[in-house]
C-alpha cells in the first residue's frame, strides 16, 4: 500500500471529525435565518467558534472563519495595510520576509504593485531563522512609517520555528499590528494567540485533520481591518457570506484533537523524525538538513540533495510507493527551485534538488521504514540522471 | 504529452500494447502558468491540465518535468542566433535533437524507463538484419518524418511511434472521442512554442534590436534600406520597402542576407531557385550508408511541408553535398534538408550553403 509522507501538504481527516462533519453535513439552515432552523445550525457555527478560540486561546469573537490558509493570509495583509493607510497614509511600508508562503508574499508584492505599498524583506540566515536584531534596528529608525509586520511562525517548507514572542515584542514598541500565517504551526507546536501579541494570526483546518475548505483568521479584539468581500456583514463585518457551521465544527474538533494530544504526539513525531533524519543520512552523507540546526517542527524533514533534481527524486519515490514532495509546486504542477531555499541564500542547483518529507498524526515506524527502504535505489537513480541531464 | 490529441492516443495504444506507462509533461517555458487563448504554446496552464486530464482517463501516473533551462539553450537561444547569423533555423527539429529524444530520453532511461512514446506520424519498421529505420507515416497529410530527420540509431532504438500506422488525423480524433478523450476536437497548434502572438519577425526583433542596413541587388547597386538584417528571411516578399521598380517590373525577393555587414540582398524569384546545397552538419537515421563518397540517388525534402524532391547526394571531406534535379525554390541556409530513400529517412543535414540555379550573368539575360 502507498505511504503518505506529505502531511504538510494536507493530511488525512480524522476519523471522528469525519463522522461529525458528515452528521452536520445534512443539517439545513442558514446560520443567520431566525427560524429554529437557522438557530439549530447557528448553535452548532458558535460552539465550533468557541471551542477552536479555546485551542487557540483567543476570545470567541476574535474567531472569524475563512475558506483557508491563503484568504486568511489575504484578509491579514490587504485588510490591515488598507486600515492602516485610511488611519496614517504615511504607513506605507510591509516588513515580511521573502521566506513566506505565497498566500502572503503575492498579496503583498500586490499591493506593492498597485497599491503603493513599499516591500521590507527581513534577511533570514542560511537556516532561515529571521534577523531580528535588523527587524529592532529598523522599526526603530522607520516604526512610524511602518504599516504592518507579516512573519510567518513555522515555515511550511523547512519547518524552521519563528520567535513570534520577540517579533511582537519589538513591533509593539512602534505600535505596530503583528500578522503571522501560523498554519503550519497551529496544532504542531503550542500556540496561544492571547499571548503571542499578535494583531492577526492565520489558521486552516486541513493541516490539522480537519477538511479543506475551511479555515480562520483571529483577529483581536481591538484590531480592525478592512474587509475584501462586501455583502451580509457576517463574521465581524469582516468576511460576508454564508457560514459554513459544519466545516467550521469539523475544524474545532479537529484542532481540540490536535491541541490535547500535542505533547504525546511530538514526543513521537522526534523520534520517528530522529529515525528519518539518521537513516538519510546513512544513505546520502551529503545531504544538508535544510533549517540546519535551527529550532524546528519534528514532523517536517526537509533536506538538498547535490546532484539530484527534486522531480526525479519525487518520482522515483512515488513509482516506489513512498509519496513526498518538494515543498512547493506552481499551479502547472512545475517543480521549481524553492524560493524559500533561495531566500536563505542557497543556489538554485541546491535549490532544485530538494525532498520535504513530512509526517502527521496516522505516521507510523512502518511508514518511516518504507521510505527509507525505497530511498537508496530512488537515491541512486535519481544521481544517475541528474549527472545524465547536465 | 503536450495536451494534444496526438499524443493522449499514442499514450493510450501504449497502455494497450501492454506497456507499463507514464505520462511526462514537459515544462518549457522560463514563465510557467500563462493561460493563453488563442495562440497555443507549450507550457500553458491549459495544456498542462488537458495532458493531465487524458493521463486520468487513461488511468496512468502524470508527472511535469521541467526542461525550462535546456530548452531556453538549445533551442530558444539556438533559434535567436541561427536569426542573428542570417540563417532560417527549425526550432522544432532542434527541439527532437535535443530535448525530447535527448535530455528528456536520457533522464528517462537513468530513471528506469525503455523508451519515450510521442504522438508524431511516423513509423518504426526493422529491416531484415534487424536494423531500425524510420519510415513516413501511413497518414501522408500529417507525416511528421521530416522533424524527426535529426535522430540517430540509438534514439531510434528509444523510440516508439504509436500513430504511425494510421491513415489519417480524422481517424485519430474519433479513435480519442471513442475513448473518451476530452482532446479529441482541440484544434491542432502550427505556431513556434514560445513565440506566443505568432510572429516571429518581432519577436526577433524584440531581442535583436533594430540597426540600419541596405538593401541590394546582386550586382551590388543599393535599392533602399531596412532596419535589421535579421528581419527578414530568404524568399521573402513582402516588406523589402523598395522605392525604384525592378528593370523588368517584376517583384524582387530576398535571395540572401548578409548578417556581417547587416546587408540584404534581392533578386527576381527565378535567381531564388538553387541547383546545390551543402552542409558541414549532417547525421544518419538508423543505419548509416554503406558508401558516401560515390553521387547517389536520393529525395530530399527542406521543409515540413514541402515534397520531397529527385536529387543526388556525396559527403566530401566531410561536407554533404545535394545537388537537385530541377531547380528548386524555397531553400534558405539553416534550414534542415531531410534525406529520403523512398519512404525511408536515411538522414538530414543543416544548409549551410547554397548554389543558387540561376546565375547573375543568366539573371541580366533574363532581364
Amino acid at each position: 500500500m502507498p505511504v503518505y509522507l506529505d502531511h504538510a501538504a494536507t493530511t488525512p481527516m480524522r476519523e471522528e471529525v469525519l463522522v461529525a462533519y458528515l452528521e452536520h453535513l445534512r443539517a439545513v439552515g442558514n446560520p443567520s435565518s431566525v427560524h429554529r432552523f437557522g438557530q439549530d445550525v447557528r448553535n452548532v457555527l458558535e460552539a465550533a467558534r468557541e471551542s477552536l478560540a479555546s485551542s487557540i486561546g483567543c476570545n470567541r469573537s476574535e474567531v472569524i472563519f475563512t475558506s483557508g490558509g491563503t484568504e486568511s493570509d489575504n484578509l491579514a495583509v490587504k485588510g490591515l495595510y488598507w486600515q492602516r493607510r485610511v488611519e496614517d497614509a504615511n504607513r506605507k511600508i510591509i516588513v515580511t520576509a521573502a521566506t513566506e508562503h505565497h498566500g502572503v508574499l503575492d498579496p503583498i508584492f500586490w499591493l506593492e504593485q498597485h497599491q503603493g505599498a513599499e516591500v521590507a524583506l527581513i534577511p533570514v540566515d542560511r537556516n532561515g531563522v529571521f534577523d531580528l536584531g535588523w527587524l529592532q534596528q529598523f522599526v526603530e529608525q522607520r516604526g512610524q512609517e511602518i504599516a504592518l509586520i507579516s512573519l510567518m511562525w513555522v515555515n511550511n517548507e523547512t519547518g524552521v520555528i519563528a520567535n513570534i514572542e520577540k517579533i511582537t515584542q519589538i513591533a509593539g514598541l512602534a505600535g505596530i499590528p503583528v500578522h503571522s500565517d501560523a498554519v503550519a504551526a497551529f496544532g504542531h507546536i503550542p500556540v496561544n494567540f492571547a499571548e503571542s501579541g499578535l494583531a492577526a494570526m492565520s489558521v486552516t483546518a486541513h493541516k490539522v485533520g480537519g477538511p479543506v475548505g475551511v479555515g480562520a483568521l483571529v483577529v483581536g479584539r481591538q484590531v480592525k481591518l478592512v474587509s475584501l468581500t462586501h455583502g451580509g456583514g457576517q463574521e465581524r463585518g469582516m468576511r460576508s457570506g454564508t457560514m459554513d457551521a459544519a466545516g467550521a465544527s469539523a475544524f474545532a474538533l479537529a484542532a481540540q484533537i490536535s491541541v490535547s494530544e500535542l505533547p504525546a504526539r511530538q514526543s513521537k513525531m522526534a523520534a520517528l523524525s530522529q529515525q528519518l533524519i539518521s537513516g538519510v543520512y546513512g544513505i546520502a552523507p551529503d545531504a544538508v538538513f535544510s533549517r540546519g540546526e535551527a529550532l524546528g517542527l519534528a514532523e517536517t524533514v526537509h533536506f538538498a540533495f547535490d546532484g539530484c533534481s527534486s522531480d526525479s527524486l519525487i518520482f522515483l519515490l512515488d513509482a516506489a510507493g513512498v509519496s513526498v514532495s518538494a515543498g512547493s509546486a506552481c499551479t502547472a504542477g512545475v517543480n521549481r527551485p524553492s524560493h524559500v531555499l533561495l531566500a536563505m541564500g542557497r543556489t538554485e542547483a541546491e535549490a532544485n534538488g530538494v525532498l520535504r518529507i513530512t509526517l502527521g498524526h496516522n505516521t507510523s515506524e512502518s511508514c518511516v521504514a518504507a521510505f527509507l527502504s525505497a530511498f537508496p535505489q530512488a537515491y541512486a537513480a535519481a544521481k544517475k540522471a541528474g549527472l545524465a541531464s547536465k | 504529452m503536450s495536451g494534444g490529441v496526438d499524443s493522449a492516443v499514442a499514450a493510450a495504444r501504449a497502455v494497450e500494447a501492454g506497456h507499463e506507462v507514464v505520462g511526462v509533461h514537459l515544462a518549457l517555458s522560463r514563465m510557467p502558468g500563462t493561460l493563453r487563448t488563442g495562440s497555443r504554446g507549450c507550457c500553458t496552464i491549459e495544456d498542462s491540465m488537458d495532458a493531465q486530464r487524458a493521463a486520468s482517463v487513461l488511468g496512468i501516473p502524470y508527472y511535469v518535468w521541467d526542461f525550462s533551462e535546456r530548452f531556453k539553450e538549445e533551442v530558444v537561444d539556438d533559434f535567436i542566433a541561427e536569426y542573428e547569423a542570417g540563417r532560417t533555423p527549425n526550432p522544432c527539429m532542434r527541439c527532437n535533437e535535443r530535448i525530447k529524444f535527448a535530455a528528456l530520453l536520457e533522464k528517462a532511461l537513468a530513471l528506469g524507463f525503455d523508451a519515450v512514446c510521442t504522438g508524431h506520424y511516423a513509423t518504426l519498421l526493422t529491416d531484415e538484419n534487424g536494423n531500425l529505420e524510420l519510415h513516413r507515416s501511413n497518414a501522408l497529410a500529417k507525416d511528421q518524418s521530416y522533424v524527426l530527420g535529426v535522430l540517430t540509431d540509438e534514439q531510434l532504438r528509444h523510440s516508439m511511434f504509436p500513430l504511425g500506422a494510421s491513415a489519417s488525423k480524422d481517424l485519430i480524433r474519433a479513435e480519442a472521442e471513442a475513448r473518451g478523450l476530452a482532446v479529441a476536437n482541440k484544434p491542432d497548434s502550427y505556431d513556434i512554442c514560445f513565440i506566443p502572438e505568432g510572429d516571429t519577425q518581432d519577436w526577433i526583433a524584440d531581442k535583436l534590436g533594430n540597426q540600419t542596413g541596405q538593401i541590394i541587388d546582386r550586382e551590388g547597386n543599393v535599392l533602399g534600406s531596412h532596419e535589421g538584417s535579421h528581419g527578414f528571411t530568404v524568399g521573402q516578399r513582402k516588406g523589402l520597402q523598395i522605392g525604384r521598380p525592378a528593370a523588368d517590373g517584376r517583384p524582387r525577393y530576398v535571395l540572401e542576407i548578409r548578417p556581417k555587414t547587416n546587408t540584404v540582398v534581392v533578386g527576381p524569384q527565378a535567381a531564388l531557385a538553387i541547383a546545390e546545397m551543402s552542409g558541414e552538419r549532417f547525421s544518419w537515421c538508423g543505419q548509416p550508408p554503406a558508401s558516401t563518397s560515390e553521387w547517389r540517388d536520393i529525395l530530399v525534402q527542406v521543409r515540413a511541408h514541402a515534397d520531397a524532391v529527385e536529387a543526388e547526394f556525396v559527403v566530401q571531406d566531410g561536407v554533404m553535398v545535394i545537388r537537385v534535379k530541377q531547380p528548386l525554390l524555397g531553400v534558405a541556409p539553416g534550414q534542415t534538408a531531410v534525406l529520403y530513400l523512398g519512404t525511408r529517412v536515411l538522414g538530414q543535414v543543416t544548409i549551410d550553403q547554397t548554389i543558387s540555379a540561376v546565375s547573375v550573368e543568366l539573371e541580366q539575360g533574363l532581364v
